[in-house]
């Protein structure tokens, strides 16, 4: 169509649009015209039924006869471009107050105070963009603390950790997630890593910051706990209640059989992990973990694990620390009243043999815990721990908890927690921990 | 040697058979999905759904043995509209099974081509409970969508295995009819109730709603996802009250105690609806859920002589 054409097109529809207002500003005039018999309360109904049969007859000849004049225009127009009537959003036209609700609204005419119709969720044009956008979600895990502890003071109000996670899909071959952590401490990439999911072989392979894969505690955030804090062997035997966390590469396999689940999990990192200090960059740690997994029944499962890690310690390269770590976990929780009833019971035993000056240290540790939901919004749990020190295993530090935690909703839990830690130094402290976690956006579930 | 080629040669084609007349194995999330598939399936696909019919969809857990199941599907098909979101994407990561990842070609995520109600527009936050931002994922429970779901399993199966594309064109035909001539016999049950008040414990019948001629005027629940609170609850006391509603849905994985409440409160009937096929061990199939579901309604309905 050449440009002559369409800017005569251009003000043909310009004259339908003017047309269509004037009939429509006509009709209604005729109508407010007519109205004061209406509003005279005297007058009788079957008055103001004529009335308005009367103002409906005017209104339809008035529309046939414009509607006639509209089709000559359309013919005039030549067919061609003609499907989409003079209501059609034409650029130029005015929005007609009296064009069928079908029609488009043109993009500024929406901030101009006339449609009002509701806008797509999806925005504009632009907001396609965001669609790439990973998942974002920040947790907060607020904790305050009473009591005495002289051998590991809490603070009184502390912002434990603000979590913000980002996550999505890579390419058809990998997703990615990240954990930046903000502690007190300062901010840090608690996790960073890229997951290869389109392996073959039965493969899969995480290369990045991580958490390593040594038994359970150690591979959960602090947020999914069912606990305020974490369990003294972490503090003890996995260099504190970060645990092992460092930059390398896992690889796991499913062992397929038909008895149960099985993986086998083999990883290697740069070993710099709190217990591990690499004083060369060959002195990397090797890690290996099996876990097998059985379902009981359809509300009843066991899973078990092993794990096996070793690097180099603080003190050079004569000198190497190997844990080795077995957990066990009980789950129960009935299908049909999943949502009111559970209980996990878990255990973990730690082994480390640290090489010193003095010789190897060998040092054992465990917690073992229960945890039990007896309504829908509350879980009651107990945890008893005890562990030697990793540098002397003649120091034990033992004690029982009991925690009581409340969800108002998926995306929030308040807990409180009583602790009673007996110190190797002969103290025993009491304390009642209250912790609060919230989370926004959109964070991805967590692995089971 | 000619004897051995030929002995290979014959173990070959019989392997290359074997495969090409392996079934497509098809992993659900839902049992409702699972009974869809196997309407169009038949015997060229075995299907296993993850989730039980009496089990909360929402709150499923990530069991590793569901990963084993996964590993090995050929098509995994889900609900969506974020039913899924708490507990598949981690299992999907680590099935290691390329063929299933979303995207993919064994991935159908069934509500594509159903019709969603519900969909929120304006401004979504969590205030609002466990809102799903892509519209109400209980749409299955329109027989309609049925129909639609069924489409997409069919076009999906056939695009996998070309060779069976006229049986599964054929099993599909047979259950339209069959549903069609189910939804004749459900919509004249159903008809001389047509605009009757109800409350649902969860949003989880807009579409049965709606395909019915129901009228939900409100939730046990005060906002999706959040128990029932008491005050909440006395509101829903007076509305039902006032308009004098009868029937109480409840999903068979939610407790009965503030809906008998409510109901001993209104006088209305508290009926234990499933919602997914395997819910009841009656309703074995998709047909079979509306079945049950609309003779339970029908028949409470007759007994509190509503209307």
């Amino acid at each position: 169509m050449s440009v002559v054409s369409i800017a005569r097109l251009r003000r043909v529809a310009c004259a339908v649009g003017v047309l269509v207002l004037f009939a429509s500003g006509q009709a209604f005039a005729q109508a407010s015209a007519a109205s004061p018999p209406a509003g005279q309360p005297q007058t009788d109904p079957q008055q103001i039924r004529e009335e308005l049969n009367r103002l409906r007859a005017e209104f339809e000849a008035i529309r046939e006869s414009y509607g006639a004049r509209l089709s000559a225009l359309e013919a005039k127009l030549g067919g061609g471009q003609t499907t989409g009537t003079a209501a059609a959003p034409t650029p130029g036209a005015p929005p007609a107050p009296g064009a069928p609700p079908t029609a488009d609204v043109p993009a500024g005419a929406a901030g101009a105070g006339g449609p009002q119709s509701p806008l797509p969720v999806y925005g504009s044009t632009s907001a396609s963009s965001k669609i790439f956008n990973p998942d974002i979600a920040v947790i907060g895990n607020f904790l305050t603390a009473t009591g005495r502890n002289t051998v590991e003071p809490l603070p009184g109000f502390e912002l434990r950790e603000a979590e913000v996670s980002l996550q999505a899909v890579v390419d058809p071959y990998a997703r990615a997630d990240f954990f930046l952590a903000a502690t007190p401490g300062g901010l840090e990439v608690e996790e960073g890593y890229v997951t290869f999911s389109s392996l073959p072989g039965g493969l899969l392979a995480k290369v990045g910051q991580m958490k390593e894969q040594f038994g359970k505690v150690n591979t959960l955030h602090a947020h999914t706990l069912p606990w305020a804090d974490t369990p003294l062997v972490m503090r003890n035997l996995l260099g504190g209640e970060e645990g092992l966390s460092d930059a390398g590469m896992s690889v796991s396999k499913l062992v397929l059989n038909p008895w149960f689940f099985l993986e086998a999990t083999g990883e290697v990192y740069r070993g710099s992990s709190g217990v591990f200090e690499a004083s060369k960059p060959g002195h990397v740690s090797w890690l290996g973990r099996i876990r097998g997994y059985r379902d009981l029944t359809e509300g009843t499962n066991l899973d078990i694990g092993a794990s096996v890690t070793r690097g180099y310690n603080e003190l050079g390269s004569d000198f190497t620390t190997r844990l080795i770590g077995v957990d066990a976990t009980f789950r129960y929780r009935p299908l049909r009243r999943a949502i009111y009833r559970r209980f996990v019971g878990r255990s973990e035993l730690m082994w480390s043999r640290r090489e010193q000056e003095d010789g190897t240290v060998p040092a054992f540790g465990m917690y073992v815990s229960g945890e039990y939901q007896f309504a829908r919004r509350w879980f009651g749990g107990i945890r008893y721990d005890r562990s030697e020190r990793a540098f002397d295993a003649s120091l034990v530090d033992k004690g029982p908890s009991f925690v009581l935690t409340f969800w108002p909703s998926e995306f929030s839990q308040i807990r409180g927690q009583v602790r009673r830690t007996r110190y190797a130094e002969g103290v025993t402290a009491n304390e009642a921990l209250f912790q609060f976690l919230f989370s926004i956006g959109a964070h991805g579930a967590h692995v089971f | 040697m000619r004897r051995f080629i030929i002995a290979l040669v014959a173990v070959v084609a019989i392997l290359t058979a074997a495969k090409a007349f392996a079934a497509i194995k098809v992993i659900t999330t839902t049992e409702d999905l699972a009974a869809l598939v196997t309407e169009i399936g038949g015997n060229k696909v075995t299907v296993e759904s993850l989730a039980k019919g009496y089990q909360d969809p929402h709150f499923v857990e990530a069991k590793p043995s569901f990963i084993i199941k996964l590993h090995s599907a050929d098509l995994l098909v889900v609900v969506g509209r974020e039913l899924e979101i708490a507990w598949l994407p981690p299992l999907i990561t680590q099935s290691r099974n390329a063929a299933i990842q979303p995207g993919s070609g064994g991935y159908l995520d069934a509500s594509q081509t159903a019709r969603i109600l519900d969909i929120p527009t304006g401004l979504i936050t969590r205030a609002m409970g466990d809102v799903h931002p892509s519209g109400n994922p209980h749409y299955w429970l329109d027989p309609n969508n049925g129909r639609l779901m069924a489409k997409a399993i069919q076009n999906k199966l056939s695009n996998m295995s070309r060779a069976d594309a006229a049986y599964f064109a054929q099993r599909y035909d047979d259950f339209d009819k069959r549903l069609a001539e189910a939804e004749k016999r459900w919509t004249a049950a159903m008809a001389p109730y047509k605009g009757l008040k109800v409350v649902t414990y969860h949003r989880s019948w807009p579409n049965f709603a709606d395909a019915f001629g129901l009228d939900v005027i409100g939730y046990v629940e005060p906002k999706p996802g959040i128990p029932p609170s008491p005050a909440h609850t006395l509101d829903l006391q007076q509305e039902m009250k006032a308009k004098n509603v009868k029937i109480l849905l409840v999903e068979p994985y939610f407790d009965l105690k503030t809906p008998n409440a409510i109901g001993r409160d209104t006088g209305a009937k508290v009926l234990v609806m499933p919602p997914s096929v395997g819910g009841v061990k009656e309703a074995t199939n998709y047909i079979q859920l509306f079945d049950y579901d609309i003779n339970l309604l029908v028949s409470t309905i007759k007994q509190t002589g509503t209307k």
